[in-house]
């Protein structure tokens, strides 16, 4: 890939007296870990893609909390939650699209009561709608028939309740779509959760992500979908763990979409 | 003579009452120690969800076997519960079977009493091999050893005995109908129905009326006293929730499970700190001069009422534990500890109020004399536990609390997350990356 990203800014859009309809929240992650940027790129490629007129807060964006509350720092996650909420309505802010779980649960649920409300949604949650309008064909393309399953993100599917955008989607891809023991409301933690991807484990006798690798091993899948960037590095982790990584690969849903159509 | 056994029974009755109501009261005193929290909105929408998890146990039927089980023992007590009805009257007044001017339909009731029994009883023997001699992960925690183990053992025993009494009952009473014995037998032929215990006839075979009166009357007096004591032995042990279900589901959180409550106290210092007009000088206003909340939980009065009642409600199933990533790979955390925990040592303080009069420290607290720092650390926040509960408890919400207390008073995170912390603080993101490069990926190929 040679040319570079089209990615406007709000910033950009307010200079020229414009607003966008949607702001992407990229996410720390999103932003900064080198296998999530590829995520990042992948869903900027759908929006174009789709003609989503759309932007992103660049450098004026900041995490926005979710694993300082989490790890109990309620201080520093109001505090971070506070100055992003003066950013977002400045910016008069009214959509918001995520491609992180975390930052779409603390933004959607946690953020009103400090003063930011927004309709929220998670990138699946956002294609599922491009594709229900219209604006963006799914269809089939290299993953059909190829057997996949999806690992449920904690706070998309427990969290916010959403089992199905993701699911919807890979149909369209017309894939073999198959389900992990625990799956949806009883699938199981990656192990990132809660602060966790940022330190050691207590003393166990395995590690969460090898755990929840075997059991999508047991489905034998080509590809495990994941809908969220510290999955997506827990399973990764975990299918290398197991030295499994050139037969199965780990994939978010929208680098599945982008993928299958080479855009 | 009859009166006799009118005002003894009169005099059970009662004691077993305010016994059970004096527990209760103690219950709601611990429950009161926990901090208000407002769960009477959206009164419709919880009723509809006590009505489909607590009365429907919708959550319960998600393990088929045990769910199953369970419907028919919680059905089988709700439904008998009918028949004790009928007992205190009888015993009240000396009557035989009041409810019997009901004809056929009274048949049918009794029957299916009958039937219900022995399904209990069978349900809670497959109960007891599931418990003690099947290996199921959640009856195998660290946790269970003990008291806890015993007592989930005696509250099955106590089900086998009850349900066997009243069948012993109605078979002897049956027999004393066929014998046409005075009292029992009545001119409009045989009242109730016997499917079940008609099998137990033979056992009491060529007995005389005189004997079967003493078992019959027997059977009947260990049942009553035998449910006025289960009535009280409630309070003292892990089976709280064939009560407390209801009201625990109707006061349960409302919103998605994933958003964590934002703390108000700390909302109030954040205000402060960004409003440019704030004097940091300032002396505080006179209202102002009790102490400051405290941050998070370390002890059960740091808790909100919810959590309290929560930990009563806990029947120690252990689904949340079975389902929680955490246990599953070996590390200490099990959310029915927490729960288990919570409430022992808010019977603790309960106690000390009992014999005090008030609450005077004992030198302990929830955490660390309870719950372990390392068994706190090691949540996910992945709300399997949440969502595994079928009576609507909340194991992650304590836990939250507790880190509150753990990073906000004592500045104890584990390190590297203190690490994650100070980045978010500086350059916010959880990794040690400038604000500034936070669109580089949009250049990069």
């Amino acid at each position: 890939m040679a040319e570079t990203l089209k990615v406007p800014t709000m910033a950009e859009y307010m200079a020229e007296g414009k607003k966008p309809e949607v702001l992407f929240w990229v996410g720390c992650a999103g932003s900064f870990d080198d296998r999530a940027k590829k995520i990042t790129k992948a869903f900027v490629k759908l929006l174009h893609e789709a003609g989503v007129d759309f932007a992103v807060l660049g450098t004026e964006e900041s995490c926005t909390g979710d694993p300082a509350k989490r790890a109990g720092n309620e201080f520093l996650f109001q505090m971070q939650a506070t100055a992003n909420i003066e950013v977002l309505n400045a910016y008069e802010i009214e959509k918001v699209v995520t491609a992180c779980p975390h930052c779409f649960n603390t933004i959607k649920n946690e953020y009103p009561a400090l003063g930011g409300n927004y309709e929220v949604m998670h990138h699946t949650q956002f294609l599922k709608a491009l594709l229900e309008e219209g604006k963006l064909k799914v269809q089939g393309g290299k993953f059909k028939g190829k057997r996949i399953t999806f690992h449920d993100p904690c706070y998309l599917g427990r969290g916010n309740g959403e089992y199905e955008a993701p699911r919807d989607l890979l149909r369209k891809l017309e894939v073999e779509l198959v389900e992990m023991r625990k799956c949806k409301s009883n699938g199981l933690c990656c192990g990132a959760g809660g602060g966790q991807m940022f330190k050691e484990p207590e003393p166990g006798n395995k590690d969460v992500n090898i755990e929840r690798t075997e059991q999508a091993m047991e489905v034998k899948p080509e590809v495990i979908a994941a809908g969220c960037p510290f999955c997506n590095t827990m399973m990764t982790d975990g299918v290398k763990g197991k030295n499994q990584e050139a037969n199965v690969a780990v994939m978010d849903v929208a680098e599945l979409i982008a993928n299958a159509h080479d855009l | 003579m009859q009166i006799i056994f009118q005002v003894l029974f009169l005099i059970a009755l009662i004691a077993g009452i305010s016994f059970f109501a004096r527990n209760i009261r103690r219950l709601l005193r611990n429950i009161k120690l926990g901090k208000a929290i407002d769960r009477t909105d959206n009164k419709g929408e919880r009723f509809k969800k006590m009505a489909r998890i607590a009365f429907g146990q919708s959550k319960m039927v998600k393990k088929p076997v045990s769910g199953f089980l369970h419907v028919i023992v919680y059905l089988g007590f709700i439904i008998i519960n009918i028949e004790v009805l009928e007992i205190i009257i009888d015993g009240l007044f000396g009557t035989h079977r009041i409810l019997s001017f009901m004809g056929g339909f009274y048949n049918v009731l009794i029957a299916s009493f009958e039937i219900l029994a022995l399904l209990v009883l069978i349900g809670v023997i497959i109960f007891w091999v599931r418990r003690n001699i099947l290996n199921i992960y959640r009856f195998l925690s660290r946790e269970l050893k003990g008291w806890p183990k015993n007592d989930a053992n005696y509250i099955l025993y106590f089900e086998m005995v009850l349900m066997l009494l009243f069948l012993v009952m109605n078979a002897t009473d049956y027999q004393l109908q066929l014998n046409g014995a005075s009292y029992y037998a009545s001119e409009a032929g045989i009242t109730g129905s016997f499917p079940i215990s008609q099998f137990l006839l033979p056992i009491f075979d060529g007995m005389s009326n005189s004997s079967l009166i003493l078992i019959e009357r027997a059977a009947w007096w260990l049942h009553i006293l035998g449910i006025l004591f289960f009535l009280n032995y409630l309070y003292y042990s892990k089976h709280l929730h064939i009560l407390l279900a209801f009201p625990n589901v109707y006061f349960s959180k409302l919103k998605p499970q994933g958003e964590l409550n934002n703390l108000q106290s700390v909302t109030d210092e954040v205000k402060l700190m960004m409003d440019p007009n704030a004097d940091p000088f300032a002396a505080p206003a006179e209202e102002d001069q009790a102490e400051p909340d405290k941050f998070g939980a370390s002890d059960v009065f740091d808790l909100n009422q919810v959590q309290l009642l929560n930990s009563y409600t806990c029947t120690e199933c252990g689904r949340c534990t079975a389902e929680c990533p955490a246990n599953q790979t070996g590390k200490k955390l099990s959310p029915r500890k927490i729960m288990m925990d919570t409430r022992d040592r808010l019977e603790e303080v309960g106690e000390i109020i009992n014999t005090k009069g008030k609450y005077e420290d004992n030198g302990k607290q929830l955490l660390d004399d309870f719950i372990l720092r390392e068994e706190l650390w090691a949540c996910t926040s992945c709300n399997a536990c949440v969502e595994a509960c079928p009576v609507g408890i909340d194991p992650l919400s304590i836990i939250i609390d507790m880190r509150r207390y753990l990073v906000m008073e004592e500045s104890a995170a584990p390190n590297e997350l203190a690490i994650a912390m100070t980045n978010i603080e500086n350059n916010g993101a959880p990794w040690p990356y400038n604000q500034q490069d936070r669109l580089n990926w949009a250049k990069e190929n």
